[in-house]
């Protein structure tokens, strides 16, 4: 396999935009990224778009639509919360494998004000849905459990959760593509309204539109077209699937599959988590951040809490250390689900590269960065970069 | 599984889910490989354990178990009364199951939930719906089992 870098990223402030269409939002944020680059739509070889809810809707072909449309292959990726991350991971394949030098990957999702996702709709009579009945699929109570298990095991305590909380909201008011950018202090957090115990209303990411590109070059090309600009490398790219556990059936087993992807992306990468200067990770809830801690082993197991305690997670400016989700996270920054996975990547690159775009909240001494996604049912991409 | 629980030619109360068999002594069920795996919520054309095609054994599942994990739900589905407390409770044939807990008040849970980490459960069956066709729609829960 060659070596891929990442010669362009694109992305748009995450939010609510009604009045767009799927393809528009990917288009607007592959022209950002085609620009960054110094490409035009001339120059790339495929396009790999990653969208949930228009799966079926052949998003990619119509993003070329509004950018150019040369003819060039097109895969359509859906892969729950992870298909953004997976679009890219298609794209880096295409190059690494030698078949393209130029491709492109876009994440974008329309979600509006959905809520209440994952819940069973019983077919075609209501009254046999079991949401509610035999217990909860919705994901604030699926990563409410995980957060529990977590407490059960090692004493973990609601106020744990609630400082990821703090933490990811203080760093977003630092990131111009956040969808919030407002700090809460811990009371808040605390006494806002339960959505599914243990996470309140701020412990959970709200949903939203968004989009972001990337792309991803050859070797030959990073040398035609970076002219000596910095640019990040792909060190690893791990996609993992969840293996049989006892009880993933009835709790999706987040932390298995994870492990694996990340033991798999250190030995790729041949560095190890102290070796990183920032970590984007799927922070769909505060649950769900405080135990992949664990399992990228930004700590070690069942030393979550004191991580968090120790300034764990916090960006080195305000008196932390091994920063997490310092664009705020899907917390804060906001969860297009298609969009997510490119997101994250494009805030580690940023870094990396000093981009102007990550200004206001750069970490020191970026060398190497990792992004971690999640989707649930359940696949889970890691990326490690490197400068 | 809602089209295979609606399918069945009995009328008067059905079950929620296929698993769950109803009668005189409501229980659940399951598929077990021989590998020693147990699985309730779909039929499987192959362990997902170990991938043997079978043959599985279907296994009455114990109506006692224990509280592995839960939360409590303030935001759910139209007609789905909240607070309620959803939960993980392993049965001892070594599957676990995903239900609601009764019996117990959720918001004093949320302010001290170490009590129902392994506490002692039963299954309960209760009417939660009605059907198009007039059927009642029949749910199993768990409750503390009471000494």
């Amino acid at each position: 396999m060659r070596n891929v870098y990442v010669l362009g990223t694109g992305m748009i402030k995450f939010g609510r935009y009604p009045e767009k269409t799927v393809p528009e939002l990917g288009a607007e944020a592959a022209l950002i990224a085609m620009k960054d680059a110094g490409v035009t739509i001339k120059d790339v070889e495929m396009l790999a778009s990653g969208n949930l809810y228009q799966s079926n809707a052949m998003v990619g072909q119509r993003i070329l639509q509004q950018v150019g449309q040369m003819g060039i292959p097109v895969i359509n990726v859906a892969n729950a919360c992870a298909t953004g991350s997976t679009a890219f991971r298609e794209a880096y394949l295409s190059v690494a494998s030698g078949m393209y030098d130029i491709a492109m990957a876009v994440g974008v999702e329309q979600m509006g004000k959905a809520g209440l996702l994952g819940g069973g709709a019983g077919g075609s009579d209501p009254a046999y849905s079991p949401e509610g009945k035999i217990g909860s699929g919705l994901m604030p109570a699926v990563f409410g459990q995980n957060g529990i298990e977590h407490m059960r095991k090692y004493g973990t305590t609601m106020e744990h959760f609630a400082k990821i909380s703090v933490k990811s909201h203080k760093h977003a008011t630092k990131n111009q593509f956040s969808q919030y950018q407002n700090e809460v202090s811990l009371e808040d957090v605390m006494n806002a309204r339960m959505v599914a115990y243990p996470n309140t209303l701020y412990m959970c990411c709200p949903t939203g539109d968004g989009a972001a590109a990337a792309i991803l070059v050859s070797e030959d090309k990073l040398k035609q077209f970076a002219a000596g600009r910095k640019r990040a490398k792909i060190a690893a790219s791990v996609l993992t699937s969840d293996p049989w556990t006892e009880r993933d059936l009835t709790l999706p087993d987040v932390n298995t599959l994870t492990k694996r992807a990340a033991k798999q992306a250190y030995e790729k990468a041949g560095i190890g988590p102290e070796d990183l200067a920032l970590t984007e990770l799927h922070d769909c809830f505060a649950t769900a951040e405080l135990v992949h801690y664990e399992n990228l082993y930004l700590c070690k197991e069942g030393e979550a809490g004191k991580f968090i305690d120790e300034g764990g997670g916090v960006h080195p400016s305000l008196g932390g250390k091994s920063p997490v989700n310092v664009s705020g996270g899907l917390l804060s920054k906001g969860h297009p689900l298609g969009a997510t996975g490119v997101a994250n990547i494009c805030e580690v690159v940023w870094h990396l590269t000093q981009d102007e775009r990550a200004k206001a909240r750069q970490v020191p001494n970026a060398k190497a960065g990792l992004a971690h996604v999640i989707g649930l049912g359940s696949a889970c991409t890691i990326h490690i970069l490197t400068v | 599984m809602a089209e295979q629980a609606q399918a069945t030619a009995e009328t008067g109360p059905r079950p929620i889910v296929p698993f769950l068999k109803l009668g005189a002594e409501p229980h659940l069920v399951g598929s077990k490989c021989s590998c020693g795996a147990i699985f309730l919520d779909t039929k499987r054309l192959a362990c997902s354990k170990c991938g043997s095609t079978g043959p599985f054994q279907t296994v009455k599942l114990s109506t006692r178990g224990k509280v592995y994990v839960f939360s409590v739900v303030h935001q759910s589905f139209p007609g789905i009364k909240t607070p309620y407390i959803t939960a993980i409770v392993d049965l001892p044939e070594g599957v676990s199951v995903r239900t609601n807990l009764v019996d117990l008040d959720p918001l004093a849970i949320e302010k001290d939930p170490k009590p129902l980490f392994d506490m002692p459960v039963e299954m309960i069956t209760h009417v939660v719906a009605k059907d198009r066709q007039g059927n009642d729609v029949v749910a199993f829960a768990f409750r503390p089992i009471k000494h």
